[in-house]
């Protein structure tokens, strides 16, 4: 019996069995925010300890910066002592820092793949739940929090449990204007939001390996949505070619032969799994969230379910999101009313997200109603987007052209929702509040139907654009 | 370095009900915009507790708990430490539920507090016993994987190793992974990508 890639990797990185039976786990790449790091950093000054392997943590800055105006000071005090603190402990603990000023900056999970950071057999973790996103290069990446990341910075090392691992086939092809969001959206919506606790989720089939990069990272992204902690794809030659040329891949004879050891990190085609599970892309609609959790997600053409339509341990969640999200069983998600129109987040913010909503809006105008926000994932996608035109575009149409952030997926900087507003967003989260208001709205899509339904001024199937 | 033995857990419960309560439920985003985890506790669960004047954590006989009873999927979404240091800081010794999500379970196990799980008809009978009798003293007890109600007692699952990181003091993990410096280094000299391929 084969091996997977997940168990390939994990042996590769084991050290030692700890005396609580766990596994001291080597982590081959660290990457540093400003939001989950300065308690971290201020634990290693207490116990007076210093960084293990300095050389193999990059820190950024994405949660909390403005997208509109930079200037220092920051208007919110506490976000400019955030930053303040992470460019102090960069400076004292000898990181690589790519900050405001950096052509570098950007989201965390949108620079590491971009600067060829994130590489095939690796371990990564980041104080953050979306670092699934690598996965799209077959590492396995975990979200810690702040303990931890004290832990990977002064051992490199992190206290792990194995994970089991589910391979999730995506079989045929995807229809026009279905896309890698709609994919994992059903994913989660069919598993449930809590379905991959304890498992490293596996991606591959026909529909999978089909994607870009950039699409299978809009998969692996929101992996921990649906409770896994890791999602990955095997490593092919579509990976190969993105990062051949990266400023931190390998290049000349080390690149070949980094090449020959990527492949062999790869799942064995005869590799045993703990579970299958498998999913026809070709049946896939348009799909948009209609209530409080990711797993809550309907197609456009489909009516918001009614309790006798779902499982007993969901109704009492659905009888929440009714009432919160003020949407009644039986009403169709196609036409709800939108107020906000947001495109970016960790999810989808890259250069094939951006072109993909641009498409969409050219020739177009935004509705009177809608605010909408196009918010690049990072300074090089954004010198991309704008060399191709495209931001001309979006800002023809009505779109606001922002500088790289986190923006509205969070609700740590400026960017949030006011009152009962409702958002048509291509994040990744639509719990209560998460978008800044406490009682704010956010229906989840693809780029391409935020883009639609910022020009409809409600939900609409992009296929009808 | 040396963390604290936990094998006893003791004090009144506080019943939070609903599944896949998240973790910007638990803490808000904005009070994420801060470099030390200092006065987190009085914000737990602040905009469920703005749009429900009836929320546990506001009501007067629940105040002083330290054993939190959750439901299913307890702890979801984000990997903010900052939800457990505010339960933390709140009270919050000690937490039972039907299940926990993985980076909140793995967040609160690093910090000492313990999280275990019973099935959901144990849950749901220790949450509306509470609620029948708030000041009466709960027991968890992590040895003996037991958790007592009065005359209830409900058999509790965790995982082993983290039961054994709480009541050997090893949930502080950073001195055992120091310990490990000369085999990581020799782990990391095979990796090609650590050598330059």
């Amino acid at each position: 019996m084969g091996q997977s890639l997940f168990h390939k990797v994990w042996d590769a990185h084991a050290v030692r069995t700890l005396p609580s039976g766990q596994t001291q786990l080597f982590i081959g790449l660290h990457l540093v925010h400003e939001v989950t790091s300065p308690q971290a950093f201020d634990m290693l000054r207490e116990r007076g300890l210093t960084i293990a392997y300095p050389e193999r943590t990059f820190a950024t800055v994405d949660h909390i910066v403005p997208t509109s105006d930079v200037a220092r000071p920051f208007a919110d005090e506490m976000a400019e002592d955030m930053m303040v603190a992470i460019e102090e402990n960069a400076q004292q603990f000898g990181l690589s820092f790519f900050g405001l000023d950096d052509e570098r900056q950007g989201i965390v999970h949108v620079i590491g793949p971009e600067l060829g950071l994130t590489q095939p057999g690796m371990t990564i973790a980041c104080g953050d739940s979306h670092t699934s996103t690598h996965g799209a290069y077959g590492a396995i990446a975990f979200g810690i929090g702040t303990s931890q990341v004290r832990d990977v910075l002064a051992t490199q090392c992190l206290a792990m449990d194995p994970l089991k691992v589910r391979r999730i086939e995506v079989s045929g092809t995807l229809g026009n204007g279905v896309y890698a969001k709609d994919v994992i959206l059903n994913i989660i919506r069919n598993l449930g939001v809590k379905g991959g606790t304890g498992y490293a989720y596996e991606y591959a089939g026909s529909a999978i390996e089909a994607m870009d990069m950039e699409a299978r990272m809009s998969v692996c992204n929101m992996s921990i949505e649906g409770g896994a902690r890791a999602g990955y794809v095997n490593p092919d030659q579509t990976t190969y070619d993105y990062l051949q040329g990266r400023t931190y891949a390998p290049s000349g004879e080390a690149f070949d032969r980094a090449v020959s050891w990527w492949r062999s990190m790869a799942s064995d085609a005869d590799a045993d799994y703990d579970d299958v599970y498998h999913l026809d892309g070709s049946a896939l609609e348009p799909t948009v969230t209609w209530g409080i959790t990711p797993g809550q997600a309907l197609f456009v053409s489909e009516k918001v379910p009614a309790l006798t339509d779902l499982p007993d341990d969901e109704r009492d969640v659905a009888a929440e999101a009714y009432d919160y999200m003020d949407l009644k069983p039986g009403t169709a998600i196609s036409g709800m009313p939108i107020d906000v129109a947001f495109v970016g987040s960790c999810t989808n913010s890259r250069i094939s997200d951006l072109r993909e909503a641009a498409r969409v809006v050219e020739g177009h105008k935004v509705a009177n109603s809608v605010k909408a926000l196009v918010v690049p994932g990072s300074k090089s996608v954004l010198k991309t987007a704008e060399s191709e035109g495209l931001h001309h575009i979006f800002e023809d149409a009505g779109f606001e052209w922002r500088g790289a952030g986190c923006s509205m997926c969070l609700a740590m900087n400026p960017d949030k929702l006011q009152g009962r507003e409702v958002c048509a967003s291509s994040s990744n989260r639509n719990f209560k509040g998460r978008q800044g208001s406490p009682t704010g709205r956010t229906l989840l899509m693809s780029p391409a139907m935020v883009a639609a339904a910022a020009i409809a001024g409600e939900v609409i199937d992009v296929r009808a654009m | 370095m040396n963390s604290s033995v936990i094998q006893y857990v003791e004090g009144r419960a506080i019943p939070v009900r609903g599944n896949d309560i998240d973790t910007d439920r638990i803490i808000p985003a904005r009070y994420l915009r801060a470099i030390t985890f200092d006065g987190l506790g009085e914000h737990a669960f602040e905009d469920d507790r703005k749009s429900n004047p009836d929320h546990p954590f506001d009501d007067p006989r629940y105040q002083g708990a330290s054993i939190l009873i959750a439901n299913d999927n307890f702890g979801c979404g984000s990997s903010r430490e900052h939800a457990p240091q505010a339960l933390m800081r709140w009270g919050i010794c000690a937490i039972v539920g039907e299940s926990f999500a993985e980076i909140f379970l793995g967040n609160c196990t690093a910090m000492g507090v313990p999280c275990l799980t019973a099935s959901t008809a144990d849950i749901v009978k220790i949450q509306d016993a509470i609620e029948a009798d708030p000041q009466r003293e709960m027991a968890v007890d992590l040895k003996e994987k037991k958790m007592t109600f009065g005359d209830i007692e409900v058999d509790l699952q965790i995982a082993e190793g983290n039961r054994l990181q709480l009541i050997e003091g090893a949930w502080d993990a950073t001195g055992m992974l120091l310990e490990g410096r000369g085999a990581v280094r020799e782990v990391a000299d095979k990796l090609p990508y650590v050598t330059g391929f």
